[in-house]
């Protein structure tokens, strides 16, 4: 029998205020097992840890049960306050009186009533526990970066510079990301080329990194500290170790009318092609849908000019397996589609442009060599309207757009109206918005500079209809302070279209098993105290997958992701989860149905000799579990017909024995 | 036992990964749902023994809900699967051993959705409490 000790907490009021603590502790004193059972303010405070110990020492208990809040919040703290007190922390159960009882409900008797029942199921769980030990596994010493953004960049410069091994899988033929795209930085406007390809270029050469572009993960399996990754590496149909990335073969190739993806198609470009000057891994790539060669065999241009013989036209997608310890997942942002908001015209006029299309056409890089021009005719547009929000904060009941604040558009917009200020004065700039919102380290005093400096015309109020009337764009709106309707022919209206998860993160985290919120941002295993790991262990979060982020937030955040991975890889050993199936082989007959759901491959079976009546062997075929592979679903003990399969920590003893004490 | 206003005994299982989050965070946010659920914790939804449900039945229960991953996003890849095909059998097997249908239920709620846990959860135990208590998988044996 084991010896219980029950420790009520009450969270100061938040559990206290619905639960009668002391009613609690009372009425668990008398249920079977039970030795001691008392309530404090804060169990998980110093104090309260001593109290445990205390008694756990005082009372010689086996078992404890603590009431108080949910087990994935302090499981693990009062697990190791039983292991210092000299007791198997898995001797310990929690009923999750907060969450899950004072926070929903509201009247002090019914949460009490409730609270006694929880904590009941749990005594009768703890009862009937075992001391665990949980096994040990390797850690492979390798991170994987999934993005090569500025989060994929930063998180992989950071592990690495610790002394660890990082690849980093880029899906585009280079590194870079959005980041690469942008002409200036706020709120400092820093070009940003000049900041982010120094960190490129260390990359690239680091010793420590290698990076897979124009690759993407194709499989996921193993678990935190073993994972095995096939990565696919399409085929560039360029020997990238002999490119020299002179450039010859794209001004020789004859396809010159690809839109330029990395100009968001403004401009166009080769078949074979380098996206931009400072790529990194600066080597060429042909596009096969554009490619003569590769589609009709006719051509081979490129073949020939090139000096070091690096085009390969027969070359196939390659297949790589490795081992990590961690996976950052930085897949990052794109800004949404603007098909379904014809009301700006987006696809009636080359002249409404997105913000990152904005970005691209100041740029020295861009299609007008940073000219800031219209895209229909190459003027330089008098009249410029910005809109903001546009997907952004949507009604939940709309059937486009998102409810959440894209977070970075309120900014950028101050930064391309004070930009084209400062370089065209003589050009007039509005600004629509629904609410300015700048939070950040020097960011209200930028936006203000934009306002009293720059002259830039802020208006509160929403952009109804633009209408596209000879070269100029009729731009309704409405002035919600001056309660006016305004009517202003533009040259120019740029969209603050709302950024969303790229599409590459959905199937991801199904790889990962790595869980998503409504809107595909991926989810932190905590939002305040565990903001960079995802619940999945072994997989870190970095960047604009998690939620809309600004650069010094990302920079931060792939920091903060980087010290994660590296505490663990610093550890020699992982402690693995000793929660596994085992299977009793007196009652096991081997028929294979526990083998045929493992989603692991972890049970194998052996034949053992068994003693039998009369003094007589027999020799059976029966399951057996590897706990390092195990990862403890309990698929098996379901599927087992003859009950010999159990799952510790879970057994269905102990799940009997809750259903009974919450069906008392 | 007075029996004043009729309180249905609800069971829930649900999994570590997604729905007791979703559940936790149904706390964190302070979303209501009747007193009435008790939640239970396994690993995952196919740690669910249909067995469990009809001990659960059997002691008194009059409502068992089972909750899971979104089908693709389980933690252990494929487990909510087997509990699909598994209780589509036993829940057709239901009314053979004289249980309303209505009283079991899976439902998958992720670790994000509290306003979903919260709603399923009122409108489980709105149903539940519809059909009356559960007498007729009573094993007298128990009665005391």
């Amino acid at each position: 029998m084991q010896r219980v000790g029950v420790f009520v907490c009450w969270c100061g009021s938040n559990i206290a205020g619905t639960v009668d603590v002391q009613a609690v502790s009372e009425a668990l004193k008398n249920e079977p097992g039970v030795v001691f059972s008392a309530n404090y303010q804060y169990m998980c405070s110093q104090a309260g840890q001593d109290m445990i110990k205390q008694a756990i020492i005082e009372h010689k208990l086996t078992g404890i049960v603590v009431c108080s809040c949910s087990p994935r919040m302090h499981e693990a703290t009062f697990r190791k306050t039983a292991q210092a007190a000299g007791i198997n922390p898995y001797m310990v159960e929690i009923a999750n009186i907060r969450e899950q009882c004072s926070w929903v409900h509201k009247e002090m008797e019914i949460g009490t009533e409730k609270a006694i029942i929880l904590g009941r199921a749990a005594i009768a769980k703890v009862n009937l526990n075992a001391p665990l030990t949980p096994g040990e596994s390797p850690v492979t010493k390798r991170a994987l970066v999934i993005g090569g953004g500025i989060a994929g960049i930063q998180t992989a410069l950071d592990i690495a510079d610790a002394g660890f091994c990082v690849d980093i899988v880029e899906k585009k033929p280079t590194i870079g990301g959005k980041m690469a795209q942008l002409d200036k930085t706020f709120p400092t406007l820093d070009c940003a080329a000049c900041i982010l390809t120094p960190k490129m270029v260390d990359v690239a050469q680091h010793e420590k990194i290698r990076i897979f572009s124009y690759s993407e993960v194709e499989e996921v399996g193993g678990f935190v500290g073993n994972f095995d990754v096939k990565i696919r590496k399409h085929a560039r149909y360029v020997n990238e170790d002999i490119c020299t990335g002179c450039g010859d073969c794209v001004s020789k190739c004859p396809m010159k009318k690809v839109p330029n993806e990395f100009n968001l198609g403004m401009d166009n470009r080769s078949a074979i092609y380098i996206p931009f000057a400072q790529a990194v891994p600066k080597v060429a790539t042909i596009d096969p849908n554009a490619c003569n060669m590769i589609k009709n065999g006719k051509c081979g241009l490129c073949a020939r000019v090139c000096a070091a013989g690096a085009i390969d036209y027969t070359q196939q997608d390659e297949i790589i397996e490795e081992k990590y310890g961690a996976i950052v997942v930085a897949t990052g942002f794109n800004p949404i589609s603007m098909d379904q908001f014809d009301e700006f015209a987006y696809n009636q006029s080359k002249d409404v442009i997105t913000s990152l299309e904005f970005e691209r056409l100041t740029n020295a890089a861009g299609p007008s060599a940073g000219k800031l021009l219209r895209p229909s005719d190459g003027k330089h547009p008098q009249t410029i309207v910005f809109v903001q929000c546009v997907g952004s904060r949507c009604d939940a009941c709309a059937e486009k757009g998102k409810e959440y604040c894209s977070k970075i558009c309120c900014m950028y917009t101050a930064k391309h109206a004070m930009l084209t200020r400062d370089k065209y004065p003589d050009t007039d700039v509005y600004v629509f918005y629904i609410d300015v919102r700048t939070p950040g380290k020097n960011f209200d005093e930028f936006y203000r500079r934009a306002v009293e400096e720059y002259g830039v015309h802020y208006i509160k109020g929403m952009v109804g209809k633009v209408t596209p009337q000879g070269d100029k764009l009729k731009v309704q709106a409405s002035d919600l302070l001056a309660n006016k309707q305004l009517h202003i022919d533009a040259d120019l209206v740029v969209l603050a279209a709302a950024i969303e998860p790229d599409a590459s993160a959905r199937p991801l985290a199904t790889m990962l098993t790595a869980s998503m919120d409504t809107n595909d941002f991926f989810t932190e295993a905590h939002p305040k105290l565990r903001p960079v790991e995802s619940p999945t262990a072994g997989v870190f979060l970095s960047g604009a997958c998690q939620g809309p982020k600004d650069i010094p937030e990302t920079v931060s955040q792939a920091g903060a992701a980087a010290a994660k991975v590296i505490g663990l890889l610093a550890k020699d050993k992982l402690q693995g989860n000793p929660c596994v199936a085992s299977a009793n082989e007196m009652m096991c007959n081997g028929c294979s149905s526990c083998e045929r759901v493992c989603p692991y491959g972890a049970i194998t079976y052996e034949n053992k000799e068994f003693r039998m009546p009369n003094r007589t062997t027999a020799i059976r075929r029966v399951a057996s579990v590897n706990p390092a592979v195990c990862q403890g679903c309990g698929a098996c003990t379901v599927a087992c017909p003859s009950g010999a399969m159990d799952l510790r920590g879970f057994a269905n003893k102990q799940i009997m024995a809750e259903v009974d004490a919450i069906c008392k | 036992m007075q029996m004043s206003e009729y309180k249905p005994l609800i069971v829930a299982f649900c999994c570590n990964w997604c729905s007791y989050a979703g559940a936790d965070l149904a706390g964190n946010n302070r979303l209501a749902y009747p007193a009435d659920v008790k939640i239970i914790r396994v690993p995952c939804s196919c740690r669910v023994n249909p067995m469990f449900i009809l001990r659960a039945f059997q002691r008194g229960a009059d409502g068992v809900i089972l909750c899971g991953c979104h089908p693709g996003d389980c933690h252990y890849t494929s487990g909510n699967y087997f509990t699909r095909r598994r209780m589509a059998l036993l829940f057709s097997m239901l009314d053979f051993l004289g249980i309303e249908r209505e009283r079991t239920r899976v439902e998958w709620v992720s670790a994000a959705e509290g306003a979903k846990f919260a709603a399923t959860m009122n409108d489980f135990v709105a149903t539940v409490a519809a059909l009356g208590e559960n007498k007729r998988l009573e094993d007298l044996r128990c009665k005391r």
